[in-house]
């Protein structure tokens, strides 16, 4: 997994800081290269990275920052909102028809996944009680016309074609089509066109000069490296894209070719396709994008659904418990109740401050989520008195307790012992970490 | 031919002549040169990890020589990209002793191997030889006509099935086609595929399991398509079909953009597959075998 990208590298760039009382610019500074680092891998441009890193530094150098205990995860979380904020901080629609029928065009490179996401559109456009009509425009690849017939027929949206003609003719018959058949979209797939090719980029010039279309949207993978934004650029100021469409995320590309088209066309991105099917289309979620781009997964959701979710006063008790050791199956059953809500628990407890230390430690313990169940069910199938005191828990208890929980006697076993183990760990942070666990707040555990 | 190629990437050289000939036109070597150089190394897809180790085996360089005007650093430059692009490996293509000779083309979604293919089969018909094509792709609508429409005017035979058909029973016939038939060259089509696709990825290596089989031995070249406007994933890419079959070199494509393809500076320091072709426009000559030297020239110039 690429996860270990910048959460981890920040935290170990702070923890060798942490001796000091306070962070220097210095201290920010080269956390700011692991930020820039982080940035350039997911393939955001170069240029883009150096402008942000710039106005990062001056929030980075603010209190906020500074005064943090945890300035390392309070950096990650300013660079994910600033990420957040430059790539649009809501999402985009298709805008609606006032006078139909109206063409949306799709524009981009070769390759980059036009005609699949025009029919993938037409779907979308269909489930939400459009009418869509595929127009095939793209008359230079050879059978391009007819993968557009094929992925229409597929998904039971007509298609207008023609043959090869002049795509401006193309465009004003499929209209005139449209009208006839009282379809409001149409659909208009164009052929694949590298931005420096000066004819055809006039080709779509006077396309767009004679259907007026309603939205002209630019299909790049989300692969594309540094150039994107030259792409994303010259289309743009050759036609006014009204959207961009992120193709082929569903491989593990980090995708900051959409952070670079965003800086510099500053266009909404509306949607990314994430796989061949049809369905494989969905709205355009900039924290998602900005979590991907760093690498991070959903920690920083889980963050903020822990903040949300976790009740503050039962977070107190807690952290007594865990400070004086006394930390009961029962807490234990209560915490996996309010995890659950949250997501993958190995996550959180590597978020945890003062556990990354021993993090690995906790990876050994495999709390998946698929074990949720059965842990919350063994545990269930405890009498109140074993949940307090697990030590009384024989033998005959533990086959009773697997007979109510419909799990062996092995998986009681090992909950007892990974709770141990747990109780264990959470003593020698005590150790390390006495008494500054109480200020670290915003966790539970 | 050094024309054609050099026209193909005349888009590349211009980005970069304008940067390296600011970065060069400069008097001395400082910290702000291999700041500068890293710049235009990244803004080129060679990604940190490569442009770092570029910088820092320059600088030891030009240490060593003792060189301390920018001038003088180019030739340093040039000589250990090309080093890096030449290092253990020969670029040109591999033939069978006794034909046919038999390529296995790979990549993700929308890279360009169909077209890619359609030139190689036009180059190599254009050198007298026989050629045959397998499309393999059975899985994207159209993508057999695709084939096809392209086989007429490059003067090459196609093996298809149907859409939606078992790719390795495709490539299982055209390879008995091609002994058959006493064709010198066949080419295998695949599907686009994204790396992260187990199953997908078991698909390749039944079909080179399959060639092997019907062949007695593996394909002689597999080459993995890769564009030119790839990002870092492309490093991922060239890992994970790695892990599936050995890849023995790259085909870079749409080198006619302004993208620059730096990324195979990374993939060939990383993983240390070579690349052996570049695609350079839209027409069916437009194909060469890559030549590090002409490549790290053209790029210097």
């Amino acid at each position: 997994m690429l996860f270990s990208g910048l959460s981890e590298k920040l935290q170990e760039t702070f923890r060798k800081l942490r001796g000091k009382g306070k962070l220097s610019e210095k201290d920010v500074d080269s956390a700011l290269r692991e930020v820039r680092l982080a940035l350039l891998e997911a393939d955001v441009n170069y240029k883009v990275v150096k402008n942000f890193t710039a106005s990062l530094k001056e929030r980075s150098l603010g209190a906020e920052v500074l005064k943090s205990l945890t300035p390392g995860q309070q950096v990650v979380k300013i660079v994910h909102e600033e990420l957040v904020k430059l790539m649009g901080e809501s999402q985009s629609k298709i805008s609606s028809v006032d006078n139909p029928p109206r063409i949306v065009m799709m524009v981009g490179l070769q390759g980059s996944g036009k005609t699949t996401t025009a029919a993938k559109l037409a779907v979308l456009l269909k489930k939400n009680g459009h009418r869509p009509l595929l127009a095939a425009g793209d008359i230079y690849r050879p059978a391009a016309i007819k993968q557009l017939e094929i992925l229409g027929s597929e998904a039971e949206v007509p298609v207008f074609s023609i043959g090869k003609e002049d795509p401006v003719k193309i465009a004003a018959l499929a209209l005139k089509e449209a009208g006839k058949e009282g379809n409001d979209y149409v659909i208009f797939d164009t052929a694949g066109r590298l931005h420096i090719d000066e004819e055809l980029m006039d080709e779509l010039g006077k396309l767009k000069k004679e259907t007026n279309p309603l939205e002209i949207l630019l299909v790049v993978d989300a692969m594309t490296g540094q150039d994107a934004v030259n792409v994303a650029q010259s289309f743009h100021e050759r036609l006014g894209l009204t959207g961009v469409i992120l193709t082929k995320l569903d491989g593990d590309t980090r995708g900051g070719a959409a952070l670079s088209v965003r800086a510099v066309t500053n266009c909404p991105i509306k949607f990314i396709g994430t796989g061949e099917k049809f369905n494989a289309f969905e709205p355009f979620y900039p924290d998602r994008m900005a979590s991907r781009i760093l690498g991070m997964g959903d920690v920083l959701t889980l963050i903020e659904k822990a903040q949300t979710v976790v009740d503050e006063k039962k977070r107190q008790d807690l952290e007594k418990k865990l400070r004086s050791q006394t930390l009961t199956l029962e807490d234990f059953l209560e915490q996996l109740q309010q995890v659950k809500k949250m997501g993958p628990l190995e996550d959180l407890l590597g978020m945890i401050p003062g556990l990354n230390k021993v993090g690995n430690q906790f990876k050994n313990l495999s709390l998946d989520d698929k074990q949720f169940l059965q842990t919350e069910a063994i545990i269930k199938s405890m009498t109140r008195d074993e949940r307090l005191r697990p030590e009384i828990i024989n033998s005959s208890r533990r086959r009773r307790i697997s007979l109510g929980s419909g799990t062996s006697v092995q998986d009681v076993n090992r909950l007892l012992k990974q709770f141990e183990q747990m109780k264990k760990i959470l003593k020698q942070i005590n150790a390390m970490d006495k008494g500054k666990l109480k200020n670290r707040g915003m966790f539970p555990f | 031919m050094l024309e054609k190629f050099k026209k193909g990437l005349s888009k590349t050289r211009d980005v970069f002549k304008n940067q390296f000939d600011i970065l060069f036109g400069g008097s001395e070597i400082d910290d702000l040169f291999f700041d500068e150089l890293e710049e235009i190394l990244v803004s080129a897809d060679v990604g940190m990890e490569t442009t770092t180790k570029i910088i820092q085996s320059l600088d030891k360089r030009l240490q060593a020589k003792k060189i301390r005007e920018r001038a003088a650093a180019r030739e340093v430059l040039k000589e250990l990209m090309v080093e890096l692009l030449e290092k253990d490996q020969k670029t040109s293509l591999a033939a069978a002793q006794t034909p046919p000779t038999v390529f296995l083309i790979l990549g993700v979604n929308g890279v360009g191997k169909t077209t890619a293919i359609a030139k190689m089969a036009y180059r190599f018909s254009q050198e007298g030889k026989k050629v045959l094509l397998a499309a393999g792709d059975t899985f994207r609508a159209a993508a057999i006509d695709q084939l096809e429409e392209w086989s007429g005017s490059v003067g090459a035979g196609v093996i298809k099935h149907h859409e939606g058909g078992d790719p390795s029973a495709v490539i299982f016939d055209a390879v008995n086609a091609a002994v058959a038939r006493g064709v010198d060259i066949l080419i295998c089509d695949t599907a686009g595929r994204l790396h992260t696709k187990a199953n997908l990825l078991e698909e390749i290596k039944k079909i080179s399991r399959v060639i092997q089989k019907s062949l007695g031995t593996e394909p002689h070249e597999t080459l993995l398509v890769l564009d030119a406007t790839t990002g870092q994933n492309g490093i991922s890419q060239a890992k994970l079909f790695q892990e599936v079959v050995p890849i023995s070199g790259l085909i870079l494509t749409k080198l006619d953009g302004t993208a620059r393809g730096g990324i195979v500076l990374a993939i060939k320091d990383i993983t240390g597959i070579p690349l052996k072709l570049i695609g350079v426009g839209e027409k069916k000559e437009d194909i060469q075998i890559f030549d590090a030297r002409e490549f790290v020239e053209a790029l210097l110039a």
